[in-house]
């Protein structure tokens, strides 16, 4: 660095301490500087909280379009929904992205106590996603929701 | 000048007229009558300003001295009034004595004070009384993705603003029933309209574009619903700035996601400190990001995300950068732009040029900002005393070398330097720094 040569008259060999203090700085020490989500597990909070803290977690995994969600009462009552918005703007042309609904049917269904059927739909869908091939707009692909649903079907015969 | 003095100063000056001496010239800045771009300080007493320092809880008394240090080692015209807080002290007294302090200076450099969970509600959090009672009404942090921090997100430039006296702050807390506890959160108008205002004039004076309202109006319909109406209020003034808002849920969502379509964010205390952490989360974490809690009358700078740091506390790991960045922000403050700006440039190489990470280089860390800032300031002092007081007729004479191998050479830093001396000198004795 042109620096360090104002501080000794030949430039190219560290004349004193502090030349080669600055040069053992030089040192490049890669740690990624990331914040980790992955240090939280089950996470409990009020009301306000959670719904911030929900729709943060949701744009770290992909958005609201893959978020399944379940609200929980007593006796076993319980509503189940996908949180995205209603989309008019794509309602009724088979484009939407229906993991969501299918999530939140999915945890339906272990809720219920139908694990089989809740371990099987949730990994044809995850391996249809983790497949890249058949993908709703919003994924990045080009198939309709049909065509996505085709497909995890398809996945499902195939497990059997 | 007497005859003495005149020729001590020339028998110093002779070999830098000499034909070896390098290449450079001499000005002369005579303190009466020469017509200088340079604007003094506000300063206080002698061109030293005193600023409250409370070193807090954690790693910030680590962190303060290591300002401290930095502030002497680049002959900072700041005196810090050191007050200590005792957290653990359920009086009032420490935290009376800060807030006197900074009445007293106007300006305060602070860690944070850890408030204690399991004391009585009765027993308010000292930073929070530190803000209400010093009417510290705009928290800002500047979230910048810095050069060197690998993040997950690039080309952040986001200003949150957040109102820090009212709201779900107020500790106004009851339990009628018992197992049934009402807060309340207070929203007014006037302190809406306040922060409204003061985040547009920022916006203005930073050339911004775009304001968003971050609010949860759809449910607190009375309380969020007036804070959006006073923002719409004040947006109606600012012609030039976009205005919109946005649900906090949905921004924190877009925050991550997308947060380059930020660019001021104005909301109230409790969605402030959400977005506001989570910011400072996207362009690196809490050792990285500065804050200021700006008032009519003071001013007190602390790191962004307030944290007192316990667990790594005297262990020699913490990240300063929050913390020397807010200094830079005191500077700055204070008018002291030629310092702040050069503490800062060396920050900013320090963490790009030497890739120092905190974990294990802290102390190299904070040495290198000073070998950095070593290295263009070759000088040697004169005092010469002088039988005749002289006082506000005396002449400064400044040696300025150019050294274009010099990455950066800042005359007019230099030159504000030995201004600053020029203030210091007593009507006896007068200290020349000439400059190789």
């Amino acid at each position: 660095m042109a620096l360090y040569r104002v501080l000794s008259s030949s430039p190219n060999k560290p004349a004193n301490a502090l030349q080669s203090t600055l040069l053992n700085m030089q040192e490049t020490i890669r740690e990624p500087m990331v914040q980790d989500p992955t240090q939280f597990d089950v996470l409990v909070m009020p009301n306000l909280y959670g719904d911030i803290l929900s729709d943060l977690c949701a744009g770290l995994i992909g958005g609201l379009g893959v978020t399944p969600s379940g609200n929980i009462g007593a006796n076993g009552v319980a509503i189940f929904e996908s949180v995205h918005g209603t989309a008019p703007d794509i309602a009724g042309k088979d484009l939407a992205n229906p993991t969501a609904l299918l999530l939140s049917a999915v945890m339906m269904l272990r809720h219920m106590g139908l694990h089989g059927h809740a371990k099987k739909i949730e990994t044809a869908c995850f391996d249809t996603i983790r497949d890249r091939k058949v993908l709703t707009k919003d994924l990045g692909g080009n198939s309709k929701c049909s065509e996505f649903t085709e497909a995890i079907c398809q996945r499902m015969k195939d497990m059997d | 000048m007497t005859t003495r003095s005149v020729r001590a100063l020339s028998g110093a000056l002779k070999p830098l007229f000499s034909p070896r001496s390098p290449q450079g010239y001499v000005v002369a800045v005579c303190h009466q009558t020469h017509k200088s771009t340079y604007t003094a300080p506000p300063a206080r007493y002698g061109g030293r300003h005193t600023v409250t320092l409370i070193p807090g809880d954690g790693i910030g008394p680590e962190l303060a001295k290591h300002v401290c240090e930095l502030f002497r080692f680049c002959c900072v015209p700041v005196d810090f009034e050191v007050v200590n807080v005792d957290s653990t002290e359920t009086s009032e007294d420490d935290i009376n004595n800060a807030i006197m302090a900074i009445r007293r200076n106007g300006v305060a450099l602070k860690g944070n004070i850890e408030t204690n969970h399991n004391l009585p509600p009765s027993y308010k959090s000292r930073n929070s009384l530190l803000r209400t009672t010093l009417d510290l009404y705009a928290s800002v942090m500047h979230c910048q993705s810095l050069p060197g921090v690998r993040t997950q997100h690039r080309n952040i430039d986001i200003i949150t603003i957040r109102e820090n006296t009212e709201g779900e702050y107020s500790s106004l807390e009851h339990e009628n029933v018992p197992g049934v506890v009402e807060s309340l959160k207070i929203i007014t108008r006037t302190k809406s309209l306040r922060i409204a205002d003061y985040a547009f004039r920022t916006a203005r004076e930073k050339g911004r574009r775009r304001v968003t309202a971050v609010h949860k109006a759809n449910i607190m319909k009375l309380g969020d619903g007036l804070f959006l109406e006073c923002c719409k209020e004040v947006a109606s003034g600012y012609p030039e700035i976009t205005f919109d808002s946005m649900i906090v849920d949905n921004t924190t969502m877009q925050l991550v996601s997308r947060p380059q379509q930020f660019d001021v964010m104005v909301m109230p205390n409790l969605y402030g400190n959400v977005v506001s952490n989570v910011c400072a989360g996207l362009v690196g974490g809490p050792g990285l990001v500065p804050g200021a809690n700006y008032g009519e009358n003071y001013a007190v700078f602390e790191t962004g995300t307030r944290n007192t740091g316990k667990s790594i506390a005297n262990r020699n790991t913490a990240n300063p950068t929050a913390m020397l960045l807010a200094s830079c922000l005191l500077l700055d403050h204070l008018k002291l732009h030629g310092y702040a700006s050069m503490i800062r440039k060396a920050i900013l190489s320090t963490i790009t040029d030497s890739r120092v990470r905190s974990h294990r280089c802290y102390m190299q860390y904070v040495g290198g900002i000073q070998l950095l800032l070593l290295r263009p300031a070759l000088y040697f002092d004169i005092t010469l005393n002088m039988s005749s007081p002289l006082c506000s007729s005396c002449t400064l004479l400044i040696w300025e070398v150019r050294a274009p191998h010099l990455k950066w050479s800042s005359p007019s830093w230099m030159q504000s330097r030995a201004l600053d001396l020029a203030h210091r000198g007593t009507r006896n004795q007068m200290t020349v720094r000439l400059y190789l």
